[in-house]
């Protein structure tokens, strides 16, 4: 999506870099993207989308950067006015949000970036205003975000029931056991027509109809559908803020619209609270409710999964010890013995401790009540 | 398994490919439909207006591939279109606005044709054989009252669909004007919505596969823990009504007994310490033990006269609807869906129970189509006969087909009176978008004169010009009604108007975008006869972000 930033932005002549993951342009991107054509598949969507818009609409520039948005440091986003994203993942949302507010110096209004957030999903989409530390930000909602409910591996390895469930086992289980160190591509088409050929032998084995090789590249590559006009309502409207902010013309979104085209056409915009225990823009430690005789490895496990979290690499600390810490080698050596440990034997009820992860710039703040 | 990676193993087409991501909503019966599908674009009669808005729901018509389009434009292009449309370049001053439009849009998409003309729209419509080409006409403002008239009239003759839309500084509205009964069969529900597992009223397969569960106690914990939820539902409704009278728990008092009956079923002397089937047959209780019950929406087509006495040329959705209608005369149920939720349970158990649901559906799919088939003797109905697969995909969405009766595009008219109540209701209210609408009605009333000639340029932004203009609107809302007043929602509609003449009636080019993006979804919707299109106003409000729905 952050392509359509670019020609909306230019339009209402506005300078943005599009800060476009590193992919490249893929046919299936064709059927909602107006700036690329057929000849584009295989070129960086970043450096297309750029000189497309510069050649459409005279006098415009921009700058393309192909890379992670994770590798461009606080100096990089002090040179932009507003921050516009359409990214494909939370994680990317939760870092750029992270390091905004970080950014902010109480002496320095032209520290604080306003994130201007949006996604689509089939029909529906939504939009929001963050005003880093100042209002509800994207880790204040992390739970919207919720990972959907993983299929129990036993499920998988030995009671499958639906088609998605042989496809899991194709790829979580077989291909390993089958290529060994070779490992999945979910870009390459021989290797999904094998991980469709697989869980369809293992559908049959089951009698579960119904495995096919569209649903086997779904699941894989976790797609999500999409289309132009859906985009076209979420980017719009993104840009609307954007120019609303810039040029204070009207009140800009507070903070959050939600749409839905399904059935009519459907908008809820409403004001997300603001998190007193947020980890990023609240000054308080975020509750999580544990279990005292969990081990101390499968709460970690857990922490990938729950909603308040979503942390997949933590290292964990209390104010006087380090419970778990993943780099360098030396130290995971030394902590590891407390992996086995049950929470009660590391830490009393209601005590605080920091998570840090390698996707984040900053560490997470939790309260640990026992339950 | 393959012991090495298939190289030859043809996968998707480049089509399918390009089309993915959208195939996963509408599949490829809702893309075909698409292909056939040719779209009008009549661009607003006054060339000073961009006319963004039609071309930016035309792109997003062209990328996921409709069969064609065409824009009728008479303007040329001017240095103030390169500012707002995204679909002229330098290179287009000058020349005909339509067909450099057109030729920026193909450019999108090599599998759609498109075309252009630049007669008024008056003209064309005198050759009979212009509008039966199009599927959809999509009109945008501002246009004389005439050509909106003269389009309207006779695309109801055709039964076309039309929608109009007018995008201006940061307001716009569109309207949907469906045919006089619009068939959807593939609403797209809620999953959750959809489940239908018949607990309450088995039939003999599905009760007997919840009997032949005999006595729980004797299972070893193995399977005791992966009885499907279904069965044990069934296992603890025949205990229940054993123990009633043979009545199933009624009002919600029974329910959390009978909830309480099956959690006392559940092992906790296990190493999980609980039983996973158990916790998914307790959550399902108050959503599945409730008697089945017909829809409104299904209710409502029974009562249609077309379904009550189908004619031989009435559409293979009439034949169908009136033949559930016979069935469900007879079993006081709808055919069954078929399909049912993941749940825990040993494989060969799970398959075994989805085969009770698919073979009984399977069944009722043979009885609607014998029903059918009856019926089109009866009518002597040879050249459009309904297939099975039409009757399986009726009978699987039966709960949640729908008939959208089409509405005109709304005016304000004492000759409709039921539109006036709903928008004196709506002006009642502080926080409605009405006012907008009101003011967008008013516009195009300043607009029509000025564009006959009857009124100057310079009006478009005169005190005067609005206040009588509001003000008759507001007499015509009023109509008799007495506790309806001029405080009612006139400070509102002036307020909303002074965003209308502040661009003089120009259009943000992201406001358009944003509304041709919605306008695009309807005609999507409209086109594949998939997912539920408005009916029949929608105003966006781009100040407060927000929208509203109106049936007018
Ligand atoms: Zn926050």
């Amino acid at each position: 999506m952050s392509s359509i930033w670019a020609s909306y932005f230019t339009q209402n002549t506005l300078r943005v870099a599009p800060n476009t993951p590193t992919d490249t342009i893929d046919i299936s991107n064709l059927n909602r993207q107006f700036l690329f054509r057929e000849s584009d598949v295989g070129k960086p969507k970043a450096e297309v989308a750029a000189a497309f818009v510069e050649k459409r609409v005279k006098g415009v520039k921009i700058t393309p950067y192909v890379g992670k948005i994770q590798d461009k440091d606080e100096d990089y986003y002090m040179q932009f006015k507003i921050i516009v994203c359409g990214l494909d993942s939370i994680e990317a949302r939760r870092w750029i949000n992270s390091t905004l507010a970080g950014m902010v110096d109480a002496d320095d209004p032209e520290s604080l970036k306003p994130l201007i957030d949006g996604g689509t999903e089939g029909f529906k989409g939504q939009s929001r205003v963050i005003l880093p530390t100042l209002t509800s930000c994207i880790e204040c909602q992390l739970d919207m975000h919720a990972p959907r409910a993983a299929v129990p591996l036993c499920t998988i390895a030995t009671i499958p029931r639906q088609p998605q469930h042989c496809i899991e086992w194709a790829h979580q289980i077989a291909w390993q056991e089958k290529w060994k160190d070779e490992p999945f591509d979910s870009d390459n088409m021989e290797h999904i027509s094998w991980i469709y050929g697989a869980a369809l032998e293992r559908s049959k084995q089951f009698s579960i109809p119904g495995v096919t090789f569209q649903m086997a590249q779904g699941v894989v590559k976790n797609i999500i559908p999409a289309i132009a006009s859906t985009n076209a309502i979420i980017a719009a409207s993104a840009t609307s803020e954007a120019f609303k902010i810039a040029t204070s013309c009207n009140p800009y979104l507070e903070s959050y619209m939600m749409y839905a085209g399904e059935e009519g056409v459907y908008t809820y915009t409403f004001n997300a609270e603001q998190k007193p225990d947020c980890p990023v823009c609240g000054n308080l430690a975020r509750k999580i409710e544990v279990d005292p005789e969990t081990s101390l490895e499968s709460f970690i496990e857990s922490l990938g999964e729950r909603a308040e979290a979503q942390l997949k690499k933590p290292s964990l600390r209390t104010e006087e010890k380090t419970l778990y810490q993943r780099f360098p080698p030396q130290l995971e050596e030394q902590t590891r013995c407390n992996l086995p440990l049950k929470l009660r034997e590391l830490v009393s009820d209601g005590q605080e401790i920091a998570i840090s992860d390698p996707a984040f710039a900053i560490d997470f703040r939790y309260k640990l009540v026992f339950k | 398994m393959a012991d090495t990676l298939p190289s030859a193993f043809a996968g998707p087409s480049s089509k399918e490919r390009k089309y993915d991501r959208q195939l996963r909503l509408w599949a490829a019966s809702g893309q075909e439909a698409l292909e056939k599908s040719h779209v009008l674009l009549v661009n607003s009669d006054d060339s000073m207006i961009s006319g963004v808005v039609g071309v930016e729901a035309l792109k997003n018509l062209v990328l996921p591939g409709i069969g064609g389009f065409t824009i009728v434009d008479s303007a040329t292009v001017t240095e103030p279109d390169l500012g707002v449309n995204f679909f002229l370049d330098e290179s287009s001053l000058g020349k005909s606005r339509a067909g450099e439009t057109c030729r920026l849009l193909r450019e999108l998409n090599p599998d759609v044709a498109g075309s252009f003309r630049i007669e008024p729209i008056s003209e064309l419509l005198r050759d009979p054989s212009f509008l039966p080409q199009y599927k959809l006409v999509i009109i945008s403002g501002p246009t004389s009252r005439s050509s909106l008239d003269a389009v309207c009239q006779s695309t109801r003759e055709l039964g076309i669909p039309v929608i109009y839309t007018h995008s201006v500084g940061f307001y716009s509205m569109f309207s949907l004007r469906l045919p006089s009964e619009f068939p959807i069969v593939e609403t797209h529900p809620d999953p959750e919505s959809t489940q239908d597992l018949r607990l309450l009223n088995p039939w003999p397969e599905l009760k007997a596969a919840g009997s032949r569960l005999g006595n729980l106690e004797a299972l070893d914990d193995h399977h005791h823990g992966h009885v499907p939820y279904i069965l044990l539902l069934l296992h603890y409704l025949e205990k229940w009504q054993e123990e009633h009278d043979g009545n199933y728990p009624g009002n919600y008092k029974d329910k959390i007994a009978f909830r309480d009956m099956v959690r006392s079923g559940t092992r906790t002397n296990n190493p999980e310490g609980g039983e996973e089937n158990f916790d998914e047959a307790v959550a399902a209780v108050l959503k599945s033990i409730n008697p089945w019950s017909l829809r409104g929406n299904v209710r409502e087509i029974f009562e249609m006269e077309h379904c009550k006495k189908p004619r031989s040329s009435s559409e293979n959705f009439w034949i169908i609807a009136s033949a559930l209608a016979t069935f469900y005369k007879k079993h006081g149920v709808l055919p069954l869906p078929g399909s049912l939720p993941d749940m825990k349970a040993q494989s060969a158990d799970y398959i075994a129970l989805q085969n009770i649901y698919k073979v009984k559906a399977r069944e009722d799919v043979d009885e609607v189509l014998r029903i059918v088939q009856a019926t089109e003797t009866d009518l002597r109905r040879i050249s459009k006969s309904v297939t099975k697969k039409e009757v399986e995909l009726f009978c699987k969405n039966a709960s949640h087909v729908k008939v959208i009766r089409g509405r005109d595009i709304p005016r304000i008219s004492k000759d409709f009176p039921g539109t006036l109540k709903t928008i004196r209701n709506n002006l009642n209210s502080p926080e409605s978008a009405m006012s907008i609408f009101v003011a967008f009605q008013a516009l195009d009333i300043i607009e029509d004169d000025i564009l006959n000639g009857r009124k100057s340029e310079q009006s478009i932004d005169d005190d005067n010009t609005w206040d009588t203009t509001v003000d008759t609107l507001i007499a015509t809302i009023a109509g008799g009604d007495t506790t309806f007043t001029d405080d009612n929602g006139r400070e509102a509609i002036i307020k909303a108007a002074q965003e209308l003449r502040r661009t003089k009636g120009g259009e943000l080019h992201n406001i358009s975008s944003l509304t041709g993006g919605m306008v695009a979804q309807e005609a999507l919707k409209v086109l594949t006869k998939q997912y539920v299109p408005l009916n029949n106003t929608c105003v966006f409000d781009g100040i407060g972000s927000r929208s509203e729905m109106f049936c007018l």
